[in-house]
């Protein structure tokens, strides 16, 4: 691999940018590899990259039955924040977001983390009393946070109306620490680094069937033949439910859409990202200067990426009364993806009944911001067999034992 | 956006009419049944790309549950029918069949 400077570019630019190299090779699969991990989104190469980084596993194979971070990784809105309440869940969030704090060195590819602060707003007295338990326990975890008043918010985001009749702002949880990123950019780059490592990026090339034998993985049948695995791990969020059915097990998963939008692009008026949870809106402004705003999840079971449109409408509804300028903006795109919700809103990171395959799903509406901390933890998981302090508490068995990590409660909705 | 016809008042109705209930025809494990068996009841719910029952209540509506048969990848309604049931129509399944000759699954 070739790597980025500012040296490669002033050499390139003297000879018409011919010695760029592809960021990645396109190899046919072989016939056997150590570990094979489905899907190529941001969860499954960061696993992928960490197992060659930390564990010296290179012997990797990472298909895709699409292209490379086309799914969940390319649909959402790159907010990238670990203000949890819950232990293990600030454990991981905050190791994700300490990790892509140097994710651009590490990678030798841009990923343009911009840590421009998170807040999230309360908008009723029951949400202050939540998040001033939430900033609390930050403390305890380490986590940077803290409890901010009205006029704060208003110095830090202008645009913002904190005097609604129906949904005033009464203060908010800042992080000034989290932020965003370029989402295909994460991928991409590590993407480039595996294919550094020799492990081969496989797309187009779909999971027909998963084969074992005396409760053991053997391999995967795909759309390209017959790959062989001794480690097999399932990465692939939204279709992890119809994967685990080819495994023969069933995950607490149910898949949903979740939809996205951006506006037309203006110039710089707001440098920090805004959550609403009580009107179940978020927004961030783009380098493009597009606002990007998510919303709530649909209702029922879906998995045709595209949402219900009434959820848009509520969305921007129950923003306007906060941000008064988007009544005057119109909107350029919306598209959905399909999330994978468990009963307690938190990941699954586990071994699971077949041998020798593991799985790495349930990020529901908020993986981006999970996908190096993911990755990490679950790379520990393959390469030892057993979970790391990281992953303990998100085996897929908490349920039948009881033993919640429960954000849905914490977190009310998006998280 | 989703129309889904309520089998009780016979309205056509759109799913902000409506709110979802999930997963339909499931049996109950309560007081002395095993772990596995609360858990597979509680928490791992069919969620299959493709043929799904569930159930919905016309909220703003007639206020009553029913079961909906609903092709999750194309969000195609092969039909309704009330909830006091504890297995889809014969109809319904003669439906699905018609339109899916791949499906082979039960409720």
């Amino acid at each position: 691999m070739r790597r980025y400077s500012a040296f490669a570019i002033a050499r390139e630019a003297l000879r018409h940018h011919l010695g760029w190299e592809r960021a990645w090779a396109s190899p046919e699969p072989r016939a056997a590899y150590d570990v094979v991990i489905v899907g190529a989104g941001g969860h499954g190469l960061a696993t992928a990259y960490y197992l060659g980084k930390n564990f010296g596993i290179t012997n990797v194979a990472v298909i895709e039955k699409g292209w490379l971070g086309g799914g969940n990784t390319g649909r959402n809105t790159t907010i990238i924040r670990s203000n949890y309440l819950q232990d293990p869940s600030a454990a991981i969030y905050e190791k994700s977001r300490s990790l892509y704090e140097t994710l651009s060195q590490d990678l030798n590819y841009n990923v343009m983390f911009s840590p421009r602060g998170v807040m999230m707003l309360a908008q009723t007295h029951h949400e202050v009393r939540g998040y001033l338990r939430t900033a609390h326990a930050n403390v305890l975890q380490g986590v940077e946070t803290e409890w901010i008043g009205p006029d704060r918010v208003k110095e830090l985001c202008p645009i913002m109306n904190i005097d609604g009749p129906r949904y005033p702002v009464l203060g908010a949880l800042w992080q000034p620490r989290g932020g965003t990123a370029r989402h295909d950019a994460v991928a991409w780059g590590y993407a480039r680094a595996c294919s550094a490592m020799g492990m081969h990026i496989i797309q187009q090339c779909e999971v027909t069937g998963v084969r074992s034998e005396a409760g053991q993985v053997t391999g995967v049948d795909t759309t390209k033949g017959f790959i062989g695995c001794k480690k097999l791990g399932m990465v692939v969020a939204g279709h992890s439910s119809v994967l685990a059915e080819k495994a023969g097990f069933r995950l607490p998963i149910e898949s949903m859409a979740l939809q996205a939008l951006v506006s037309e692009p203006i110039k710089p008026c707001m440098d920090v990202v805004v959550m609403a949870n009580t009107v179940h809106g978020y927004m961030s402004q783009s380098d493009k200067g597009e606002m990007v705003i998510g919303g709530g999840t649909d209702s029922f079971n879906n998995y045709t990426q595209r949402g219900s449109f009434h959820h848009i409408e509520e969305t921007l509804r129950a923003l306007i009364e906060t941000f008064p300028m988007l009544s005057r903006l119109k909107m350029l795109r919306q598209w959905g993806g399909i999330v994978d919700m468990t009963g307690d809103r938190s990941p699954i990171i586990s071994k699971t009944p077949l041998g020798g395959c593991f799985v790495n799903c349930g990020w529901g509406t908020g993986g981006f911001k999970a996908i190096p901390g993911s990755g990490w933890a679950m790379a520990e998981l393959m390469a030892k067999g057993e979970p790391g302090p990281l992953a303990e508490e998100f085996s897929m068995y908490r349920f039948r034992e009881g033993r919640f990590i429960d954000e849905s409660v914490a977190a009310g909705v998006a998280h | 956006m989703l129309i889904v016809h309520c089998p009780h008042c016979g309205v056509q109705a759109d799913e902000t009419e409506l709110t979802n209930g999930g997963q339909a025809h499931l049996r109950r494990f309560g007081p002395g049944s095993s772990d596995a068996e609360f858990e597979a009841y509680m928490f791992a719910r069919k969620n299959p790309k493709g043929v799904h029952f569930e159930r919905w209540r016309h909220s703003y509506g007639c206020g009553k549950w029913f079961i909906a048969a609903r092709c999750t990848a194309t969000l195609e309604v092969f039909g309704t029918y009330p909830a006091q049931t504890t297995e889809p129509p014969a109809a319904i399944i003669a439906t699905i069949k018609k339109r899916r000759p791949e499906w082979e699954g039960s409720e």
